[in-house]
């Protein structure tokens, strides 16, 4: 059944092909062999309610509801599936974990379980069975997944956002490969702007793309928020070093970017507005589907490396919590595990197209990686990321950072001319020492 | 002996009046069970939740566990917070530009409305419609029109030959302003030109009539008659105006989130960024909090400065 999966997805290079391997009684068979040997069995009568966040890619929203239907046709637990906008999933597992109603499962973003760890139900023997089964987890994915020594969320894939750049626009501006150091990367910028193709990043309050080009900025110039004691470190000529040379991107990129969110430079860089830009897979995936000679043109690199020489950059990562309020908790653990076995996570994330990104070490072997080697880059954003709150405890601290836009605010300040450098930094600072007293 | 029988029912004794009774038809004890389920109305879904916010102010709550009581560290926090005062200048200047303008716009529309005009209904219902449609659907238009890539504003004016570059609407910090302020006015005009029109109607003709005779100008018509007797219904949009403008909450969200680096960040928006996204309960109780003595200001205003005359508390002439 592998092989069919594999053959048939390589062949057609399109979502309808992971559609229709995944439906068949193969795959129901498995399931329900899946469900006698689970070392969780669900609760009699169980019910489950998941919230996640809705799909960027649609093929992985249909081959997600496909895995879902065979959990519940081998186990008999129907489960009911909500999406909300990725921002506003946190809001709502906030209210329901202080309320204690509401969803089963949350599937979120970054560090969601640490805003309210003790409502998280433990989840070590899950994560430590998937872990022995699938060649172990990366460093990243259990940093995020601990609170003190127990896992309270199981991750189930990264979302990377690397650069994305039009290949015959940079040619054009002398760059044939795309550049991997901090000046080369100046000077990239400038030239494209100088030929009339800038891009841009955005500076507005955009949770995703934002906090993913500052903290990868902050990070390889040397500058650290906190340090490993959770001491606030954000006042150090390396971040000050790290403020200007954001300024002076800044000022390679188009107009307007401090009023950007997650979805102005998909927009913008689909339009030929933007030459450059970060973001994860999305662009590519509409521009197959919109503007071919976009996706023709374009490709993805990693960000470039900075002083300490090695990858910098920050990724998201989407774990899955469920709530101790939830009536069933061994239904929601059977769930989690279904989830990343080989036979349903290895097709689900074809289905992405790239868009999601394995954090089990086992599945770099998946065909999605090789087939179109403009989703390459994508295969590793597990093993580049840093974590949120860089050096510091990954916890609802970082988590409280990073939505509260601190080091967002903290670069728009600066490159728009509103603060000078001590005021940004001054700024950030005191943010930030409230943040982690 | 039938009138002694008579005079023996007559002289009958009367049924005691029990305490109960009394109760019963007692006009106040009637009237508490009446306003019992608006009251409980009222205090389970406003005071409760007012109540509630200004003691999360008070404490360290964070979203997902209670806090303790930290009197008033929130506040001094928020004292000596730049972005705090930001929001609390952006959220000033919102509401009094925005309001100045929607009362002159509301107050001329609406005597122009009064005025004799063929399809008046009509006219009428067009200029509510700005008012009625969800305030998140006209925000997602005017973001779209003020977007720094895409708005049709820039692409006109481009076409037309008059500029050369887009206008980054929302990515500067006070286009930005002028735009969510711009929009604000094109959604709460109605409100005030509507309501106004109303209290315009119940204006006697015969005043004018006597002031017409009397050789009045139309200026003098407006500022002896019309202004002084509108002064009430004046006083009731304008405090619904403001207050609504100053809680403003859905435009900015949709718009700009507070940005470009939190140059349109009024106090609600911020409140909610810090306590719902940021976790931090206690503090975005803080903010919104300090929202009552501005809004408690503003209804004091409106109270004294423009219902002063006994003759609008219903007493007769000063």
């Amino acid at each position: 059944m592998t092989d069919f999966t594999r053959r048939t997805l390589v062949q057609g290079g399109t979502a309808l092909g992971a559609a229709s391997a995944l439906t068949g009684s193969a795959l129901l068979d498995w399931a329900k062999a899946w469900a006698q040997t689970a070392p969780w069995k669900p609760e009699k009568g169980a019910k489950l309610s998941m919230l996640r966040w809705k799909y960027f890619v649609q093929s992985e929203d249909d081959a997600f509801v496909k895995l879902i239907a065979a959990f519940t046709k081998a186990t008999g637990v129907p489960v009911e599936i909500s999406r909300e906008s990725y921002e506003d999933v946190q809001p709502k597992a906030s209210v329901a974990a202080n309320t204690g109603t509401g969803p089963d499962l949350f599937w979120g973003l970054y560090s969601l379980p640490h805003l309210f760890p003790q409502k998280c139900m433990e989840v070590s023997d899950v994560a430590d069975y998937l872990g022995k089964k699938y060649g172990g987890w990366v460093p990243s994915a259990v940093k995020y997944g601990h609170s003190g020594n127990k896992w309270i969320c199981v991750p189930i894939c990264y979302s990377g956002a690397l650069m994305n750049y039009r290949i015959e626009a940079s040619k054009k501006a002398g760059f044939s490969k795309f550049p991997d150091k901090l000046d080369a990367f100046l000077e990239y910028t400038k030239a494209m702007k100088a030929q009339g193709t800038p891009g841009g990043f955005a500076l507005g309050h955009a949770s995703g793309d934002a906090n993913s080009w500052v903290h990868w900025c902050l990070w390889s110039n040397g500058g650290e928020s906190v340090d490993a004691n959770d001491k606030v470190t954000i006042n150090s000529p390396e971040t000050a070093k790290a403020l200007e040379y954001a300024k002076a991107l800044y000022g390679h990129m188009i107009s307007g970017t401090a009023a950007w969110n997650d979805a102005s430079n998909n927009k913008a860089f689909l339009a030929g507005e933007i030459s450059w830009t970060n973001n994860g897979i999305s662009i590519y995936v509409a521009a197959q589907n919109s503007a071919k000679q976009i996706a023709e043109d374009m490709d993805h690199a990693y960000f470039p490396v900075g002083v300490s020489g090695k990858p910098t950059e920050l990724h998201l990562m989407y774990p899955i919590l469920a709530m101790t309020y939830t009536k069933y908790p061994q239904a929601c653990k059977a769930l989690m595990a279904f989830m990343l076995e080989a036979d349903n996570f290895n097709p689900w994330i074809q289905s992405a197209k790239g868009y999601l990104t394995h954090c089990l070490n086992a599945y770099d072997a998946n065909p999605v990686w090789t087939a179109d080697p403009k989703t390459t880059p994508f295969r590793d954003v597990a093993k580049r990321t840093r974590t949120a709150g860089g050096l510091g405890s990954v916890g609802e601290k970082a988590a409280t950072a990073i939505s509260d836009f601190v080091i967002v605010d903290m670069f728009a300040n600066y490159c728009t001319g509103r603060e000078d450098v001590k005021g940004s930094i001054a700024i950030a600072e005191r943010q930030l020492k409230r943040i982690y007293r | 002996m039938a009138i002694a029988l008579e005079q023996a029912r007559v002289r009958a004794v009367p049924r005691e009046v029990t305490a109960w009774d009394r109760l019963k038809t007692n006009r106040n004890w009637l009237a508490i069970w009446f306003m019992l389920p608006a009251a409980a109305f009222l205090i389970l879904f406003l005071a409760y939740p007012l109540g509630l916010g200004v003691w999360l102010s008070f404490t360290d709550a964070r979203l997902g566990r209670a806090g303790v009581f930290v009197a008033f560290e929130n506040y001094e926090y928020l004292w000596e917070d730049s972005t705090f005062w930001l929001t609390v200048f952006n959220t000033l200047l919102y509401t009094t530009v925005a309001s100045t303008i929607k009362f002159a716009v509301g107050l001329y529309l609406a005597l122009l409305l009064n005025e004799r005009l063929p399809f008046k209904a009509i006219i009428r219902a067009v200029v509510l419609i700005p008012f009625i449609v969800p305030t998140v659907l006209s925000a997602i238009a005017f973001w779209w029109l003020f977007d720094p890539q895409f708005s049709i504003i820039s692409w006109s004016l481009r076409k037309m030959g008059l500029i050369t570059e887009n206008i980054n609407f929302l990515g500067d910090v006070w286009n930005a302003r002028w735009s969510v302020i711009f929009a604000n006015i094109w959604r709460g005009v109605p409100f005030v030109a509507i309501t106004l029109l109303a209290g315009l109607q119940t204006v006697s003709p015969s005043l004018y009539e006597a002031a017409t005779i009397d050789g009045a100008t139309p200026w003098q018509n407006f500022r002896y008659i019309t202004y002084p007797l509108l002064t009430p219904i004046i006083a009731v949009v304008m405090t619904f105006s403001v207050l609504f403008t100053f809680t403003d909450f859905q435009l900015i969200w949709v718009m700009t989130r507070g940005g470009p680096v939190n140059a349109t960040h009024l106090m609600a928006t911020y409140s909610y960024q810090r306590a719902i996204l940021g976790g931090q309960l206690g503090e975005g109780a803080a903010i919104s909090t300090a929202m009552i003595p501005f809004l408690l200001f503003a209804i004091l205003v409106s109270w004294f400065g423009l219902q002063r005359r006994k003759w609008q508390q219903g007493e007769n002439n000063d």
